[in-house]
């Protein structure tokens, strides 16, 4: 009656289970596909069907007591696939990983107490950089909320703050309501991770299927701009003698389109434009009016040309801490114009002049229009002299290193992104990036350009370590023929090290790619600029072997240890048809410029050894800042 | 700008869907995000109603006041979002039950004076007095400070119900 086609490795092997097993008489399953309309189907056989109504196809999750139910209609149906992860913390970055690779919901079914609690991070992390996340957890049955049952939490009250909202479903009747609900709530307005609390007697009790309604009662925000506040904005960029344009990871949310958009407006407005880190992919960056990424390790044109102008539009980005360095020094010279769909980020951190409050793709179109539309025209010779300003902070080439190529010598991180780039795109398939947190996604940012949106996958808001190899499951999974890489450090890898046992599972072909330092390379960088290199508890001791760990995991292992073994690597890496980790060693001393330190503004930038250095003492104030 | 940083208190009305969770939704909003509440009520619209309102007493400087509004309007189960203050005239009432206990010249005083605070008393024994009065925050604290010296040892109070005058509703 099932398909195993659909399971991969048998499911039966190594079956890992977290509670006792539950004494219930099991309950028959009907199969989904003959249903006549007046038999009532269990609360699992209703949320799956609801699931499959909102086009769900892949489901991330761990079972569990509570949540047994929903396994049971899942073993007997060949709709959705689920793909057990090893912790519930990698079902959600994978969910995470899904839905920015491809714009659709990211789904996760974890069991009750620490199943869900395990969730919590990943669903901060959604929250802060705005992935739409449904998140299923089981709950104990409705009689015993509230009696400190057994893998009970209060799951609601602990991830109130966790996500955009929440959900416990007490009745029957509301299952099928909320979960749709659920879903309209996760991707409407500004995207966000939405759990359902689900008790076991509900999923096993009867329950009545709704279809989705029409419209939902309170919350319908605002998509289409204010065509007066447009014509503002196309008013002070056409006015403008230095123009800039920052775009964030709202204009990915809301579609392909969008980003389409948006590089049309450039290209018709000839203005320079940089992306924030949630951002890349935006616009194409080996155009040249792309100034780079900007912020805390932003390059110096990029940050300099925001510091300097006189028209800010910013799209789909949050004027977060990262990005402005010391908020009273700010771009202080500039109008600013901010579209946002979500109207709290306006006027949050820097009062803007033009508040537009529209999905980011509509406002682009009209943009757009109401610009073609009006009859001036911008100042030619003003946006040259700018541009020929900012051509001049361009020969800082302030992301320069310098590889010593003389065989045995060590490998710099920059290096060995700039390699990974070429030759990784210069082959035919698809390329996607996942990143752990620190340096090497810095240099990640810095130095893998990307010409697509959807394409790079990183935990911007909370930085969270041990999202890049989930993520790149999530992301492999989406698509199966695609390059996916996990560009790592060494102590991020470990964080969710376990999620190996998911890739072998489901033979993805993932390359988790370490920069290896053996340091906590961002915190070490931090300590000898900020606290007088005392090193402490930044050290990565007791390192597994990395190849042999991908050899316990089913998968390849591979070593760098000197430049001239690097390219040989790489493409060995590439053309392997099963997971590789290649444990890559490299320069352990180096520090991530240009870097504004906290307190700084833009114009106060730390350059490398490479160039001589600003060299902004960091006040007592920015010591107190992350 | 320096509109922006100037502190003033607003009374803002919340209306929400009447669910579980709601309350709480609210108040962590602004516990997480360390906004002010000075005083805090809520009650369904009608009796067993689809809606609740919640009326918050806030402070704060203008940026961050127009952040409260912006955070509660993007919630889920908000309706509507209503800065009494800021959108004109409004009745602000609370109401209080203190209790004063003593005898003799005090218990005397405390009676007249909540004749002319116009407090109805709702205990009374040959000790002591409870009384009740409603009106403006400012008129409860009043009565509260006189009360002090002439044996004040209880006070319950309800925090702030507000509406705005004239037509307009939330």
């Amino acid at each position: 009656m099932f398909d195993i086609r659909n399971l991969g490795i048998s499911t039966n092997s190594g079956l890992t289970q977290r509670s006792n097993r539950p004494t219930e008489p099991a309950h028959t399953n009907i199969g989904t596909q003959t249903m006549s309309a007046d038999v009532q189907q269990s609360g699992a056989e209703v949320l799956l069907r609801a699931l499959k109504e909102q086009g769900v196809e892949v489901i991330f999750g761990y079972p569990g007591g509570a949540i047994l139910p929903i396994y049971d209609a899942i073993f007997n149906q060949n709709s959705i696939r689920h793909i057990l992860v090893r912790q519930e913390g990698g079902a959600v970055h994978a969910a995470e990983g899904y839905a920015r690779s491809t714009g659709k919901v990211g789904c996760v079914l974890v069991t009750s107490g620490p199943g869900a609690t395990n969730a919590v991070t990943g669903l901060c992390d959604a929250l802060m950089d705005s992935i739409p996340i449904v998140c299923l957890t089981g709950q104990v049955p409705t009689h015993l909320i509230g009696n400190d049952a057994f893998q009970e939490a209060d799951t609601t009250g602990i991830t109130r703050p966790a996500t955009k909202h929440n959900y416990l479903v007490k009745r029957s009747e509301d299952l099928a309501r909320v979960v749709h609900e659920a879903f309209y709530v996760a991707k409407t307005g500004r995207p966000g991770p939405v759990v359902i609390d689900l008790p076991k007697d509900i999923l096993i009790n009867p329950a009545p299927y709704l279809e989705a309604a029409a419209q939902h009662k309170s919350y319908r925000p605002r998509t289409e701009p204010d065509v007066d506040q447009i014509a503002k904005a196309v008013a002070i960029l056409k006015n403008a003698k230095r123009p800039m344009i920052y775009a964030g990871g709202g204009v990915i949310n809301a579609g392909p389109a969008a980003s389409a958009a948006l590089t049309k407006f450039v290209r018709t407005t000839g203005f320079p434009i940089t992306n924030t880190l949630m951002g890349l992919g935006i616009y194409p960056a080996s155009d040249p009016q792309f100034l780079g990424m900007l912020g805390m390790h932003g390059t110096y044109e990029a940050n300099l040309a925001m510091h300097g102008c006189d028209a800010l539009l910013c799209v789909g980005a949050r004027f977060d801490d990262r990005v402005t360095g010391r908020l009273n020094a700010f771009s202080q010279g500039s109008r600013k114009i901010h579209i946002d769909i979500d109207p709290s980020s306006i006027d949050k951190n820097v009062p803007v002049e033009v508040p537009i409050v529209a999905d980011a793709g509509k406002a682009l179109v009209a943009l757009q229009k109401a610009w073609d539309a009006d009859e001036a025209r911008v100042d030619s010779h003003a946006l040259a002299s700018w541009w020929r300003q900012i051509d001049g902070w361009r020969e800082k080439k302030s992301l320069k290193f310098t590889q010593d190529m003389r065989p045995g010598s060590i490998i710099k991180p920059q290096y060995a992104v700039q390699r990974l780039y070429e030759i990784a795109t210069a082959r035919k398939q698809e390329v996607f990036i996942t990143t752990e947190v620190g340096q090497h996604q810095m240099w990640a940012a810095q130095h893998f350009h990307f010409q697509k949106p959807n394409r790079w996958m990183t935990s911007g808001g909370l930085g969270t370590m041990g999202y890049g190899l989930p993520a790149a499951m999530g992301v492999q999974i989406a698509h199966p023929d695609a390059l996916v890489i996990d560009i790592a450090g060494e102590a991020s890898t470990l964080m969710n090290i376990q999620e190996l046992g998911t890739i072998a599972q489901y033979k993805l072909p993932v390359k988790v790619f370490i920069l290896n330092n053996e340091y906590m390379g961002m915190v070490r960088q931090w300590q000898e600029l900020l606290h007088g290199g005392r090193y402490s508890e930044s050290y990565s001791a007791a390192l597994p072997d990395f190849v042999k760990l991908a050899d316990a995991f089913h998968a390849k292992g591979m070593r760098a240890t000197s430049v001239d073994q690097l390219d040989d690597l790489i493409v060995a890496m590439l053309d392997c048809p099963t997971a590789v980790i290649a444990d890559i060693a490299v320069d352990q001393g180096e520090n991530c410029f240009p870097m504004i330190p906290s307190g700084a503004a833009h114009n106060e930038m730390i350059l490398g050894p490479e160039h001589e250095s600003s060299g902004a003492a960091i006040s007592d104030a920015g010591m107190a800042l992350v | 700008m320096s509109d922006l940083m100037s502190q003033r208190t607003a009374t803002i009305s919340v209306l929400v869907d009447n669910e579980a969770g709601v309350l709480a939704r609210v108040t962590g909003l602004f516990t997480g995000r360390g906004y002010n509440i000075d005083s805090l009520t809520v009650a369904p619209v009608e009796a067993g109603g689809a809606t609740s309102r919640i009326t918050i007493v806030t402070s704060g400087t203008e940026m961050v006041i127009g952040q409260i509004k912006a955070q509660l309007e993007r919630l889920v189960q908000v309706h509507r979002v209503s800065d009494l203050t800021k959108e004109g005239p409004h009745v602000a009432r609370e109401l209080a039950l203190v209790k004063v206990v003593g005898t003799g010249n005090n218990r005397v005083e405390a009676l007249s004076i909540a004749d002319t605070f116009r407090a109805r008393v709702v205990d009374t024994t040959v000790e002591s007095f409870v009384f009740e009065l409603t009106g403006a925050s400012d008129k409860l604290d009043a009565f509260i400070a006189l009360m002090q010296d002439l044996g004040l040892a209880e006070v319950s109070r309800t925090g702030v119900a507000a509406i705005a005058r004239g037509t307009r509703t939330i």
